[in-house]
């Protein structure tokens, strides 16, 4: 009878304070939407910039901050502290949630789903009409994303075990699945603007991670490098006609030149100051693209860039005697050189993580690492500081400049817009998210911050829902910042905070013990 | 002393901007010994470790290492003659293994003779045995302290510069650390230029000792002679028997 009431009082006293937090939340949401949401600016017919009031999106946006909120307060907080104790009973914590939700049960009803819509979802929406239909796409979504997550969550083991030969060998076929999947001409997006696009970026991160994650000094203006060697093949491929063969490595050394010559004058410099004076070369150079119009043709561009042959024996371009059609007597089509291009990219992204991983095991990589922990400690151990620091800057711009050039050869064009500040941040936040550091995580930050603005492209389906001036690539830097902000207070550390070690003593077994015992530094 | 002294700092003067933080020292360390230097708080012992390694610079006198005058030599080429320091606050790497630490103490000779000398540091501190693969900067104080000496002496070095390798840490394992140094001096013959506020510790371990104030040494001995003497008795002795 008494612990009854108490039970009744205290759940009151969890409403009342869910009523208050709700409360809170919804003076804060209508504070920061106010003039997000709550007024749209537009043009009326005489041309003039008129503020349109959206009370009733503004009051739906504040009516759910608060109801999520109470929520949270009432339900969600008090089931997770009584999972959490329940759960320590059966000594299954962390994974106790995920069992149930990843239960077989569950997978039938999602592999049921996602054939059925698989098989009969067009002609579904194509009976419900396109607002009910925008929904079966989704939900089709939706089941294929948690069968895979499925499959992840129960491979766990296997799959962090071999996550290297696993990733790569994903990777090596995933052009051939596409292909077999949505035929030649299908496979393009896929091939192209999902994988091609998520390794550029790989390559990006990666170089930048020699830079930032392991020498430790934050670079705000990488895609000069980038920059600098895609112009490389774009000016010396149009203007002298050289293979991309011979100007791969000609931009990576040009590239790595600039680092050195942005290295010198920061030598001095870390943490912050660094930071600035590395963003305004960026820009600079960007200006000096923009401004040197006779060289680089301005704002313009440079268009016409040649395309990469196979080594001179097999081109890609339609007119030439060696076309690959020709050459094979199959049909003409775009996509060999996309999946040709997806090659080469992934080959330069191995070549990078190749070289980043030796390195990290040669006394130079070694100095990076120790360089970014304490400098005064390196020089008393006999280190020359100045050296390591600008190799560290010319290997990382080396990879930028390699970079830049497969871009400049895959696009066909190359203009100042595409290296922009925005372009280093991205490139940055990839690292960070990814920890710093760690190429793994890297890759499946670049993979999911990369495919999921090219996934939001996809999602038009969402114009049903949200009316047809709903443009959801828009969103992208909304997506990056929810990431960065989930990441930064689940995992601070990025998404592998831990750094992985490079020595082993020969007798591995005997430290086995301590080797679990581990903290996260 | 019939020969040249290993360490030969003649007259040094360093500056923080405006502040004279040393004021003609006059310090010298041969071959095979142990030198002590105690002072206070903020007295310069410190500064000097570090002016001997070129950050900062002297602003004027001599500072030979070995007949080499290294008073303008870049900080890494004077580590490149065998000097090795283990510096206030350790410095340790933080986010590196022990192992790694151990391995970046022996960057001089890109490894060459790292599995033979590890032993040995294994043997003088059997705990960083135990820590191999821990990150540096969750170990204890003590078990950091071993790390940094054990890193300088990856170096091979010929003199070992110490910087109150004492500090914060409880008597047994300044008991610990303060045999093993003596250790290496007896068998190994390395000569050690040590820097306390610990003057009774230190003064015990040493052959000779000197006392800094305020920038200036103001006396020198044999380690037994400072002991015993009693101003450094009152200034730095007195209630203060760690
Ligand atoms: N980087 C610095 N900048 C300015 N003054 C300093 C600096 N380092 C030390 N000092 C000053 O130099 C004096 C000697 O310091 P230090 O050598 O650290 O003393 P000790 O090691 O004997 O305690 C102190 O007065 C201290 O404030
Ligand atoms: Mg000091």
């Amino acid at each position: 009878m008494a612990m009854a009431e108490t039970k009744k009082s205290a759940g009151s006293a969890t409403v009342a304070a869910g009523l208050r937090e709700a409360f809170y939340a919804a003076v804060i949401a209508f504070f920061m939407f106010v003039l997000l949401v709550g007024v749209k600016t537009d043009q009326n017919i005489h041309n003039e910039l008129v503020l349109v009031p959206r009370p009733y999106l503004l009051a739906t946006v504040v009516l759910i901050a608060a109801a999520v909120r109470f929520l949270q307060v009432v339900y969600l907080t008090p089931f997770l502290v009584a999972q959490k104790t329940v759960d320590a009973g059966t000594g299954q914590l962390p994974t106790a949630f995920a069992l149930r939700f990843f239960s077989k049960p569950n997978l039938v009803i999602g592999l049921v789903m996602a054939a059925g819509l698989l098989l009969f979802g067009n002609s579904l929406q194509a009976a419900v009409g396109p607002y009910w239909g925008a929904y079966v796409g989704l939900l089709r979504a939706a089941a294929i994303i948690y069968v895979i997550a499925w499959v992840i969550f129960y491979f766990r083991s296997f799959i962090s075990a071999h996550s290297y030969s696993l990733g790569f060998t994903i990777l090596l076929v995933y052009p051939v699945v596409m292909v077999s999947l949505f035929g030649f001409q299908g496979s393009l997006k896929w091939v192209d603007n999902f994988g091609i696009q998520i390794l550029i970026y790989v390559m990006l991160a990666w170089g930048l991670n020699i830079v930032v994650g392991l020498a430790g000094l934050l670079d705000l203006g990488y895609v000069a490098f980038y920059a600098v060697g895609a112009y490389s093949y774009a000016l010396l491929g149009t203007q002298f006609g050289w293979s991309f063969w011979i100007l791969l490595p000609v931009a990576g050394i040009m590239a790595a030149m600039w680092g050195v010559i942005l290295g010198f004058p920061v030598l001095r410099l870390r943490g912050d100051y660094l930071a600035i004076v590395t963003l305004a070369f960026g820009e600079i150079i960007r200006l000096v693209l923009i401004n040197w119009r006779e060289v680089t043709n301005g704002a313009a561009g440079i268009s016409g860039i040649p395309k990469v042959s196979f080594f001179g024996v097999i081109s890609f371009n339609v007119s030439d005697p060696n076309y690959i059609s020709k050459v094979f007597g199959i049909a003409q089509s775009g996509a060999y050189y996309k999946i040709f291009l997806y090659y080469l990219i992934l080959a330069l992204c191995v070549l990078t993580g190749y070289v980043t991983i030796r390195l990290r095991r040669l006394p130079v990589g070694r100095a990076w690492e120790a360089l970014r922990e304490d400098e005064i400690a390196c020089r008393s151990l006999g280190i020359n500081t100045t050296t390591t620091k600008l190799t560290a800057f010319a290997i990382g711009a080396m990879f930028g400049g390699f970079a830049g050039s497969f871009f400049a050869a895959r696009q066909g064009f190359v203009s100042p817009e595409s290296f922009i500040f925005l372009e280093s941040a991205i490139i940055l936040a990839i690292v960070v998210l990814g920890g710093m550091g760690s190429l793994g995580g890297i890759a499946v930050a670049a993979a999911v911050m990369v495919g999921g603005t090219e996934i939001l492209r996809e999602m038009q389906f969402l114009k049903q829902i949200f009316g047809p001036d709903f443009t959801p690539e828009l969103y992208r830097m909304l997506l990056f910042g929810a990431a960065m902000v989930i990441v930064m207070v689940w995992k601070p550390r990025g998404f592998v905070g831990s750094r992985e070690p490079t020595a082993f003593l020969k007798e591995r077994k005997a430290v086995a013990g301590s080797f679990t015992k581990e903290g996260h530094g | 002393m019939s020969t040249a002294p290993l360490l030969d700092v003649r007259n040094v003067e360093t500056f923080y901007g405006n502040i004279q933080a040393l004021n003609g020292v006059n310090v010298s360390v041969s071959e095979g010994e142990i030198v002590a230097l105690i002072g206070a708080n903020g007295a310069g012992k410190s500064t000097l470790m570090m002016t001997i390694f070129g950050t900062p610079r002297a602003s004027s006198g001599t500072i030979s290492f070995a007949g080499t005058n290294i008073t303008q030599l870049p900080t890494h080429e004077i580590a490149r003659l065998r000097i090795a320091q283990s510096p206030e606050g350790r410095r340790i790497f933080p986010r590196m293994t022990v192992l790694e630490n151990l391995q970046m103490g022996a960057s001089l000779d890109k490894l060459k003779y790292f599995d033979e000398d590890v032993e040995k540091v294994f043997t003088l501190f059997p705990r960083l045995k135990e820590r191999l693969t821990q990150r540096g900067g969750t170990l204890s104080g003590g078990e950091q302290q071993m790390l940094s000496i054990g890193r300088a002496l990856m170096a091979r070095p010929k003199l070992l510069l110490l910087d109150e390798p004492s500090l914060g840490l409880a008597p047994l394992i300044v008991k610990q650390i303060f045999d093993a140094i003596r250790e290496l001096n007896r068998t190994e013959g390395l000569t050690v230029f040590l820097v306390e506020q610990n003057a009774f510790a230190a003064l015990k371990l040493a052959h000779r000792g000197y006392v800094l104030v305020n920038g200036r040494v103001t006396m020198s001995g044999s380690g037994k002679e400072l002991l015993a003497d009693p101003e450094v008795r009152a200034a730095y002795l007195e209630g203060g028997r760690h």
